[in-house]
């Protein structure tokens, strides 16, 4: 089990903020914290690696106390087994894609290297530097490099929101396939509602610094409980009034969808919003591709 | 070896001397004005500035007092070691020491602060000690700063005039330096001996900044991110 109980009096743009973070989770599961900038679920992040000192409170994790404010624990990120990915790679820009990922661990171990590598598919690349990798490279360093150490608790700090979608959607398979092979504990931080659907078993809504909601993420993103069959999770592109009905348009990931709705369901709706399109009984046509 | 070259020596000797103490010094000194908060931190900054703007012969006036074989510290020192520090070559690289203090810390102090802390954070959860991230990861990436700070001691070093003069008295063979001795060299209207002097300096100075440029380029690994 992991306990954390933390809070924090943030100085945002907005102004003071209390953050509280009062939970008690299971290992082994993939966690989101989602919020707006200034909600704080970056902080919670830092918190739990060690990089940012809560005012009060308690983290522990299995039998070890990482922090205790009345016991005044307080251990250095150095010794909390932790990989964190930042949003922006944070890689170390002398070193080689190689080097980067076996400076992080503590006893070389060229065949976990190999796994990392394969994984990311950073094989053909991994002599080179940081400057001569895209975005979504480096962010796979990065990862491979948090989890080198092999830590317990993987800890992703927006990693994605930087990348176009493409990419974004190769690491989050990626992301997914080392949480599950390594066991891991997995915290992303995101404010991308579609992606917290796709990878976490749960999640933590922020606002301004307290949890408002929480709960398996499909629950807490869809207010009505439909037992649909398939979902599509997407942005409304455009609102076209055609005779007595108003075709929608919405992008999801890389495809635009247009669907039929009425008047009724048209006037709640405005470009920017995100909706949620689910089909309950249907016969679809199924193409092999 | 004639009075020229052995001028020269003492030069380099001391610049060379000042620079190895400087960085050993300097380096944890920036480090921690860079990265740690503590009381008086301003006034201990104010301090290591303090000879950048202090006119040398201020400095090399209260250094005399503070020194000099009356002196407690003065005293206390040549019992101790047996070294005179005024009017001895001891004497000028300490004043120097003090003197340069800031073109070393200065260009480091600049290069710790603009490195990205979170390249620093990432290394303390890769379970990296401060003195591991200070040598294996920001030092490298500061390289150029480094450098920066290197040469400007060094030069600056070759180049005093005032606290060299005023805490060495220009003792041929043990304080005079070329920077001094192309001072005498015109007074006495030994023009010859003054162009020696300046020219070598000159190419010096030029060669060294061309070479640094040079590095600088090569150093480069892209921006930080």
């Amino acid at each position: 089990m992991i306990t954390i109980n933390v809070q924090k009096t943030l100085l945002t743009s907005t102004g003071k903020v209390v953050l509280k973070f009062n939970e008690t989770l299971p290992e082994k599961r993939f966690f989101s914290i989602f919020g707006n900038s200034g909600s704080g679920k970056t902080t919670i992040l830092r918190m739990i690696a060690g990089l940012t000192k809560p005012d009060t409170g308690f983290i522990k994790v299995g039998d070890e106390i990482w922090f205790d404010s009345k016991k005044n624990i307080y251990l250095p990120p150095q010794k909390r087994k932790i990989g964190f990915v930042f949003q922006d790679y944070a890689l170390f820009p002398n070193m080689t894609v190689k080097q980067n990922i076996l400076f992080a661990m503590d006893k070389k171990d060229l065949e976990f290297l190999d796994y990392l590598l394969k994984i990311t598919q950073l094989k053909k690349l991994k002599d080179r530097y940081p400057y001569q990798l895209s975005g979504g490279q480096k962010q796979r360093v990065a990862l491979a490099r948090a989890i080198a150490r092999k830590p317990k608790i993987l800890l992703l700090d927006e990693p994605l929101s930087a990348l176009d979608i493409r990419t974004r959607h190769i690491l989050q398979d990626e992301i997914i396939t080392f949480h599950k092979e390594l066991n891991l504990t997995t915290f992303l931080v995101s404010h991308d509602y579609s992606e917290i659907i796709k990878m976490a078993d749960f999640v933590f809504v922020l606002e301004k610094g307290k949890i408002v909601k929480k709960g398996k993420p499909d629950e807490v993103f869809v207010q009505s409980k439909i037992s649909e069959k398939v979902k599509i999770v997407g942005e409304v592109l455009k609102i076209e009034k055609e005779d007595i009905i108003y075709i929608l348009t919405i992008s999801h990931y890389n495809d635009i969808i247009k669907v039929i709705i009425t008047e009724d369901e048209a006037k709640d709706l405005k470009v920017g919003d995100k909706v949620l399109i689910a089909v309950k009984a249907f016969n679809p046509i199924i193409f092999k591709i | 070896m004639n009075d020229f070259w052995i001028t020269l020596l003492i030069s380099f000797k001391l610049a060379f001397l000042t620079t190895i103490i400087l960085f050993i010094i300097g380096l944890p000194v920036a480090y921690i004005l860079s990265f740690k908060e503590f009381k008086f931190k301003s006034v201990v900054e104010a301090l290591t500035t303090l000879p950048l703007v202090l006119p040398p012969t201020v400095l090399g006036f209260y250094y005399l007092i503070a020194f000099s074989p009356d002196s407690v510290i003065g005293k206390f020192v040549d019992k101790l070691f047996g070294i005179k520090l005024v009017f001895s070559f001891e004497g000028i690289l300490l004043a120097s020491i003090i003197y340069s203090f800031p073109f070393m810390t200065q260009p480091l102090m600049s290069g710790f602060r603009s490195f990205p802390k979170n390249i620093i954070e990432a290394a303390y959860t890769l379970g990296k000690s401060k003195l591991e991230t200070l040598f294996r990861v920001i030092l490298p990436n500061i390289k150029s700063s480094v450098l920066t700070a290197i040469t400007l001691t060094f030069a600056h070093t070759i180049g005093e005039f005032g606290v060299v003069l005023m805490v060495g008295g220009s003792i041929p063979g043990e304080t005079k330096v070329a920077s001094i001795a192309i001072y005498e060299e015109v007074e006495s209207l030994n023009y010859h001996e003054a162009h020696k002097y300046a020219l070598i300096l000159l190419l010096i100075s030029l060669f060294t900044l061309i070479t640094l440029n040079l590095i600088n380029k090569k150093l480069d690994y892209g921006t930080y991110k």
